[in-house]
């Protein structure tokens, strides 16, 4: 587990047991690469059931945690990669500040590493911005075990390509990631969830004309026949927008999109489940069975069985992509197809970082 | 810096070579290469690096795009991408030996939709022109580069621009949804889409930022936000500039993210006021402007707990905006400053690093310490929300010797940035302007996967060559390769 001792590492300097984590990282994939043996990047293991199953010696990240910096004035907090999500938004807590990406913690052993690389984001996703928006930095050791830093721990940086960035949802078929940098916001002082009764052809009107005029909104989401909406930042502007979009507040809003953002809604444990990023304006899809939308519009989960080639059509149609966020235990492709030119570039890049193609194999498209 | 890049005279069979295969697809008007008609492409905004490009071309569509890179691929010869050439860093400095593309006439845009709040425009239109066109609908474009008037959409997308706006707004990177591009061998590339994220790698953040070297972007969809209901901006002055760093750190601090945070230092203080009037002091070491925006409700709140914060940290002075005209005077100064200095100076020399804002002070007692070093002036403007530092580095070129020590002064100071965990470039690019510093921030594996993810989009390095990234051998021959290798870039980290 995480070595908590995070503040007397400067008094290391020979050998430690992070460097010695570290340096056996980069030698598990030095030797698998020479081998041609496939590794599988493993941290807490919480989205296994993510992308399509990769095979190969899992490589733990876990060995490589805690904290590195965090100083809330910069905004900015560096960890190691395995450290647990759970240290770092607590570590924040104390501070007043959070990750609004919001990310989804589908156990508690997510770590930082998994975050990042999966890229997935919460409620205030349409709001706040992706993980992509707020990595500023990322350490890493690439499919050779070449350690590499791209980025660093300031806001504006666009010295050479932003590799950083791309390393967000590449589910580690670049890299191994093994220190992150992230932008943290402020918490807002005051917070409210709104819920009023609307098909979803009308919530998705409204999240779209809502999004259009200066609000104070942060998430919106419909399940079922309600519509949901939370406003954030200063007590007074907050209660101001209230009176303008109407609906009733709940008690337990937290609580509410804590729920959605960790999946823990009954409606996610249906299986298949879908996962349609799509034009925020997209009428409500036909296909499947329940639905929830979130993001103002532009997330749309649907549960049940239904045809890959009908869903991926009609994302495709609503200007996005479908995934199988969780499938049904049938194997088969999780990510949209890519166009020819874009699947060449892919193919480029994976033998640019990975030219022994050993890291996550097949996770994220079948024949790399 | 001053001079000519490459000064070889161009070859003629190759340039009528090219012009004439231009020529077979393109009007004559649009392929140039009379002295006097490629003159005007022969630098950026930074026009002490000037090269007369062997041929310009200037498509008006996509197609046209196409066909130039095409030719170019086959017969080898290099690209360089141009929007309006506001650049500040040489990213669009011509090749002698090379094509330069002019993307001006492809300015259209091509439709906004209010309610998905989106633009899909042509990379030659004008930033500001994407913010004028949604005005009607109540919507804006967030980034706001000071050359908004005149820069293009598609140069914002190859340096990522960012703007006075971007610690709550964003950079561009994080203002576009879908780029679609050419690569060097004429093949179509759809990056991004309509919804908020796409299938595959972000190939979206790897394209912002990337100086035209990995393919020629044609279109551009840009998210549009809604304009706030209302702005206030608070200036504070303050007599010791570590006071003013300390009042920054604690509006943050306060979880507060201003819409704006600028710091100008004395120099540029002074410089500006006796330019536009704008009301700023000028017996204090710095002022800080510290804008809110949103609903008059979040104003008021926030402009309410600046105005306590600043008095806490010793702010001498303290005004509150009362209406949006003097709103805008107070930017009016801030906008000025370049100008500004330029008239107290026959040139001045724009620095970009970014650092950790607690290292501020630091930073000034040294450039305080290397403008004595190098018996030169510095005025310093800060984008004090996201520690972009801009120092403003007043020379004389007709002075000889001074546009050499200006430029050892500037490098200087960025190697200054990376030793306090910073980085060389926050907004202006790498281009030809910061290739040898690149070579202290990087160490050789990085850069080496630099121009192996270059080579994945342009397998013949044709498309902006030499700019952004340097060759190992030009590092060694700068001599400071490996002499940081990355421990000052993270200075916490336990090095062991």
């Amino acid at each position: 587990m995480c070595i908590r001792a995070a503040r007397s590492f400067r008094t290391f300097r020979v050998s430690s047991p992070l460097q010695d984590a570290l340096d056996q990282l980069a030698d598990r994939i030095r030797d698998a690469a020479a081998r041609r043996v496939l590794l599988r990047i493993r941290g807490g293991g919480t989205k296994d059931f993510y992308g399509r199953p990769a095979t190969g010696e899992i490589l733990d990240t876990r060995t490589y945690c805690g904290i590195v910096d965090y100083e809330p004035t910069e905004l900015v907090i560096t960890g190691r990669a395995g450290t647990p999500l759970e240290d770092i938004e607590s570590a924040m807590q104390g501070h007043g500040q959070m990750l609004a990406f919001e990310p989804p913690r589908f156990g508690s052993g997510s770590t930082l590493g998994g975050t990042i690389a999966s890229g997935l984001s919460g409620p205030r996703r349409a709001y706040a911005g992706a993980a992509r928006d707020f990595v500023l930095g990322v350490r890493m050791l690439d499919g050779k075990g070449t350690d590499l830093s791209f980025g660093g721990r300031v806001m504006k940086n666009v010295a050479g390509y932003d590799v950083s960035r791309l390393m967000a949802g590449t589910l580690g078929t670049l890299g191994v990631l093994t220190e992150i940098s992230l932008k943290v916001l402020p918490r807002p002082p005051a917070e409210l969830t709104l819920r009023q009764e609307r098909s979803q052809g009308e919530a998705i009107g409204l999240m779209n004309t809502w999004a259009g005029k200066p609000y104070p909104i942060t998430a919106s989401a419909h399940a079922g026949s309600e519509l949901y909406v939370r406003l954030s930042g200063a007590e007074p502007a907050v209660r101001a927008a209230r009176l303008k979009l109407g609906g009733e507040e709940i008690v337990d809003g937290a609580a509410y999109w804590d729920a959605l953002r960790d999946h823990r809604l009954p409606f996610f444990a249906a299986r298949p489940l879908w996962r349609l990023s799509v034009k925020s304006t997209t009428p409500p899809l036909g296909a499947g069975g329940e639905q929830v939308v979130e993001w103002g519009g532009a997330l749309r989960w649907i549960s049940g069985s239904t045809r890959p080639d009908e869903v991926r059509a009609a994302a495709a149609q609503a200007g996005g992509h479908a995934t199988l966020f969780r499938g049904d235990g049938a194997s088969g492709d999780v990510f949209q197809p890519l166009t020819l030119p874009l699947q060449k570039l892919h193919r480029r890049l994976k033998d640019t970082f990975d030219p022994q193609g050993i890291l996550n194999r097949g996770r994220m498209y079948a024949d790399w | 810096m001053s001079a000519v890049i490459d000064a070889t005279p161009v070859n003629l069979s190759r340039q009528r070579d090219i012009a004439a295969a231009l020529r077979t697809f393109l009007p004559a008007a649009c392929v140039l290469f009379e002295r006097e008609d490629v003159q005007p492409y022969e630098c950026d905004g930074l026009s002490a690096y000037r090269q007369l490009p062997m041929v310009v071309a200037l498509p008006e569509n996509e197609g046209e795009v196409r066909r130039i890179l095409t030719a170019c691929h086959d017969r080898r010869v290099p690209v360089v991408a141009r929007g309006a050439g506001t650049g500040l860093s040489g990213g669009a400095l011509p090749r002698g030996d090379g094509v330069l593309l002019s993307l001006s006439k492809l300015m259209r845009i091509l439709e906004i939709d209010p309610l998905a709040r989106t633009a899909r425009v042509q990379p030659g239109v004008r930033n500001l022109a994407i913010s004028e066109a949604a005005a009607q609908y109540g919507l804006y474009y967030a980034p706001d580069p000071s050359s908004q008037i005149a820069c293009t959409i598609g140069g914002n997308v190859a340096e990522n621009s960012g703007g006075v706006h971007c610690l709550k707004y964003g950079l561009t990177v994080h203002n576009v949804l879908r780029i679609r591009a050419i690569s060097i061998e004429g093949e179509v590339l759809e990056i991004g889409c309509d919804a908020l994220d796409a299938a595959g790698y972000d190939l979206l953040a790897l394209m912002t930022g990337s100086e035209g070297m990995l393919a020629v972007v044609t279109e551009v969809t840009v998210k549009l936000l809604p304009k706030p209901e209302c702005a206030q901006v608070v200036m504070a002055a303050f007599d010791e500039i570590e006071k003013a760093g300390t009042a920054v750190a604690n509006v943050i601090a306060a979880g507060i993210i201003p819409a704006g945070l600028e710091m100008m230092d004395q120099a540029a203080t002074v410089a500006v006021e006796h330019f536009v009037n704008a009301g700023y002091p000028m017996d204090v070491a710095g002022i800080l402007l510290c804008e809110s925006d949103g609903t008059a409700e979040e104003v008021a709140d926030e402009v309410r707990r600046v105005e306590a914060i600043m008095e806490q940290s010793g702010a001498t002075l303290i005004r509150v905006s009362r209406s949006d005209t003097e709103r805008l005077r107070f930017w009016a100064g801030r906008k000025a400053a370049f100008p500004a200095v330029g008239r107290i100076s026959p040139d001045y020399y724009c620095i970009d690093g970014t650092i950790p804002r607690k290292r501020l002070a630091e930073v000034l007692r040294r450039i305080t310490e290397l403008e004595r070093k190098y018996g030169l002036r510095c005025a310093n403007v800060f984008h004090a929300g996201d520690g972009n530092l801009h120092p403003l580095i007043l020379y004389d070129a007709s002075k000889p010797g001074e546009l050499e020590r200006t430029e050892q002064f500037g490098g200087e100071i960025l190697e200054f940035s990376i030793e306090v965990g910073g980085t060389i470039t926050g907004e202006h690019g790498v281009g030809v302007e910061k290739i040898n510093q690149m070579c202290v921030q990087f160490k050789a594996a990085e850069l080496e996967t630099f121009h192996a993810v270059k080579r994945a989009f342009d397998e013949h390095g044709l498309l902006n060559p030499g700019k952004a990234v340097p060759t190992l051998s030009r590092c060694a021959e700068f001599g400071r390769m490996h002499v940081h290798t990355g421990g000052e870039k993270f200075p916490d980290l336990p090095r062991f």
